[in-house]
């Protein structure tokens, strides 16, 4: 058991120190309002030099502007980001989740014009997944791509959820293009500009009034037949690449929203009461040890993947811990200083708004027990009323049962 | 960064796992709550498999290994509920080893059976040691330890105490500051307390200036000493954890109601989960215990107190979980399930308590905030 560097690890480590020692200088604000242009702007141009430098896509490989390395180099990068107080890549998702899904199912051509502006900024991507009738259920994606005769593909239907589609220069789809077939059978992946006729945006607040997110509508927006990603009616396998990469993203930056035991407990610790009240100590005591197990859990997911490992569907635990723990903390934090704590300008109220919101991202909190519990523990599913059906014949299904 | 474990350390878990097999400890767990005498004595395999100098040095005799070792071997105990002294051995002999006192090669021989009379070293509340009192919510003054050796004063609920040979007593000095003294089980006064739980073996001890040895030890290592305990009845905890989770989900996959095997059931299925989600969290705090035990013992303490509080609560919940899945057969006598259910109603309250260990995750956190501040 060694939580230290390797030699090659610590010489790795000193390089990306001296590099962001040298650079942090040219750094924008680690954090912004995403609707500031210029800060985007600056995020963007940071991107590039990060990338310029072999600090943006570590784990991609070589031939596509990566640095073929694992993932403990990625993580000693985001601790190294994190400890300089400078933001990392903008594009998370384009270079943690979506890059990785065109490299493994991309034609070449897609490989060579997209993912060299990915990496460096250029051009910014979306995940076009949810939508208003599929979240958790992500299947049941109803927005609809029906091929033209000239072998386009005219798009329409509702996403949401959308992070940065604001300022995406492209979006990752998932469509559906064959209605009678099963709801896993008929879907398809698709690049698409996130520009043009037929494409509108709309921002979606939240609890906290911010609009973090976005809805993204189309209306026969037309995407050439070269912009399918992976085959056609092959999405679902598409997506679940994009889901696995999502799972290693989250696993290798759990501390990355700043939930950690020390700095809940020094906002508790400011109040002299409360060091002394039972009652407090005992809530802050049980937080904090959910929040350093996870720690050490993101300590053992990354033993698993420089094995080889893939982290699996039990990964989500560690989400559902960290949620619930730092609702904990938010709640905790708000008894201890007052109604203060829920100001605008308080350091916490961003985070009481919006943990609500992230208890359901990437699932809701019962849906990824169901999955735990079936495909880690081996219990038996819950019994499925679309199995083995056409998607259309499913969908009349549910209306008629809602009529009823 | 590698958490694995080593060759060595899965073996060792492997051969603990092997040397309890033999022995139908469970079975035993029930029979001894009417029986005492048809608990299974394994003090001569602990004492083969060299268990007792585990955390003793090489040069003394032993095996010169470290906390998160014994945690393994504790786990596969707390698997099968196994009736073994090592939760109060161990810690002793942690002491022993590091005041470099003469009996360490007769306890890794186990021709000595110490166990520890523990005492919570001062918190970021309060400032005495404290151990066990017999009963209510208060802790009682730790014995006090004379310039000679010499120990007076009692604790309640000492683990191991109708079987140890010696007494390895934390306790204050004239001045108040830690203490620790060895003293032989003839000179002390040792009221059998085991109950509710069989396999745990428990008494209150007194002493009124029994002869004892002073051990060179200083407060650092006193309260090392106390959350080595805390991680080991965490790692047993964990173990436990595991075979009420293993019944669990065994049982709702027979088990069929309205058609349905009963692990079917969203309610059923997230009850599970969650026990699997407790256990997850404690046995990354036992990484987290075990890695600060070897490398930064300046956060042990915190790491220990985690773990401990983690393992407690996760050991709370799969008990009860296990019982309320295997619905009212889950809670008679002919069924296992209260067994373990029996060993987490006692583990709460051992030890300071569940809570108590909560409490100090609180206080390990604001002390290293004052000190970061200072």
């Amino acid at each position: 058991m060694d939580l230290n560097d390797t030699p090659e690890q610590a010489a790795f480590r000193t390089n990306v120190r001296s590099w962001l020692e040298d650079n942090k200088a040219d750094a924008p604000a680690a954090s912004g309002d995403s609707g500031d242009t210029a800060w985007i702007d600056s995020r963007r141009a940071w991107q590039d030099k990060l990338a310029e430098a072999g600090l943006a896509g570590l784990t991609w490989p070589k031939e596509f502007g990566g640095q073929g390395l694992g993932p403990i180099e990625q993580v000693i990068v985001n601790q190294e980001i994190a400890s300089a107080h400078v933001p990392g890549i903008l594009d998370v998702i384009g270079i943690g989740m979506l890059g990785p899904c065109i490299i493994a199912h991309g034609t070449d051509e897609q490989k060579s014009r997209y993912l060299g502006p990915m990496l460096h900024g250029d051009e910014v991507w979306c995940q076009l997944f949810s939508e208003p009738a599929a979240g958790s259920d992500l299947a049941a994606v109803q927005t609809r791509a029906i091929e033209n005769e000239d072998g386009s593909y005219a798009i329409t239907g509702q996403k949401v959820w959308t992070t940065n589609a604001q300022f995406s220069s492209y979006g990752l789809i998932l469509a559906r293009t064959s209605p009678d077939k099963h709801k896993h059978k008929g879907l398809t992946m698709f690049i698409v500009p996130m520009e043009g006729e037929g494409i509108t945006i709309r921002g979606l607040r939240q609890i906290s009034g911010e609009a973090e997110f976005n809805e993204v509508f189309f209306d026969d927006f037309v995407v050439p037949a070269e912009n399918v990603v992976g085959g056609v009616d092959n999405g679902w396998g598409t997506a679940l690449t994009v889901l696995m990469y999502e799972r290693l993203t989250i696993g290798l930056g759990s501390e990355g929203f700043g939930y950690r035991s020390d700095r809940f407990a020094e906002a508790v610790g400011q109040d002299e009461a409360a060091k002394s009240d039972p009652e407090v100590r005992q809530r802050l005591g049980d937080l904090a040890a959910e929040l350093l197990a996870v720690r050490f859990t993101s300590y053992r997911t990354l033993t698993a993947l420089s094995k080889g490992q893939i982290p699996g569907p039990e990964s989500g635990l560690a989400k559902v811990t960290t949620v619930n723990a730092a609702i904990a903390a938010g709640e905790l934090i708000a008894d201890v200083v007052g109604p203060e704590a829920l100001d605008e300008d308080s350091e916490w109220a961003y985070m009481i708004s919006f943990l609500p919101g992230l208890k359901s991202a990437g699932g809701t909190e019962a849906i990824l027990r169901n999955t735990i519990g079936e495909r880690v523990l081996g219990l038996p599913p819950e019994p499925r009323l679309d199995k083995g059906i056409p998607f259309s014949e499913l969908r009349a299904k549910e209306k008629e049962a809602v009529s009823a | 960064m590698n958490l694995a474990l080593s060759d060595e350390q899965e073996f060792l878990r492997d051969a603990a796992k092997g040397a309890l097999a033999r022995f139908k400890t469970v079975e035993a767990a029930r029979e001894a709550l009417e029986d005492p005498s048809r608990l299974p004595d394994l003090w001569s395999t602990v004492v083969e498999a060299g268990w007792t100098g585990l955390l003793i040095s090489e040069e003394r005799g032993g095996a010169g290994l470290e906390a998160f070792d014994a945690m393994l071997v504790l786990e596969e105990c707390g698997k099968v509920l196994a009736p073994t002294p090592l939760l109060g051995l161990l810690p002793a002999s942690y002491l022993l080893d590091r005041g470099g006192d003469e009996a360490c090669r007769a306890v890794a021989d186990g021709e000595a059976r110490p166990t520890l009379v523990a005492a919570r070293p001062p918190g970021d509340l309060e400032g005495g040691w404290t151990v066990e009192a017999a009963s209510g919510l208060a802790r009682a003054e730790a014995p006090r330890i004379a310039a000679d050796g010499s120990v007076t004063g009692s604790a309640a609920w000492v683990l191991d105490a109708p079987q140890a040979t010696h007494f390895v007593v934390v306790g204050t000095d004239q001045a108040g500051n830690g203490a620790a003294s060895v003293v032989e089980a003839s000179a002390a006064t040792v009221q059998d307390a085991t109950r509710y739980d069989a396999t745990r073996a428990l008494g209150h001890v007194s002493f009124d200036g029994a002869p004892g040895r002073r051990l060179d030890v200083d407060d650092g290592q006193l309260a090392a000493a106390w959350y080595l305990g805390q991680a080991l009845l965490g790692a047993e905890s964990l173990g436990t954890v595991q075979t009420c989770l293993t019944m669990s989900v065994q049982y709702a996959k027979e088990r069929f109601t309205f058609g349905r095997a009963i692990g079917s059931y969203q309610s059923i299925k997230h009850e599970i989960t969650e026990v699997l989600r407790k256990q997850e969290n404690a046995r990354s705090l036992a990484f987290y215990a075990g890695w600060a035990g070897q490398d930064k013992p300046e956060e042990f303490g915190l790491a220990a107190s985690a773990f401990r509080s983690s393992a407690g609560h996760a050991l709370d919940f799969a008990s009860r979980s296990n019982i309320n899945v295997h619905g009212g057969i889950g809670a008679t006598w002919e069924h296992d399930a209260p067994l373990f259910f029996r060993r987490a109603q006692l583990n709460r309250r051992l030890l300071g308590g569940a809570h108590d260990a909560t409490d100090r995750i609180a206080g390990e956190l604001f002390a290293a905030q004052a000190a970061a501040a200072a």
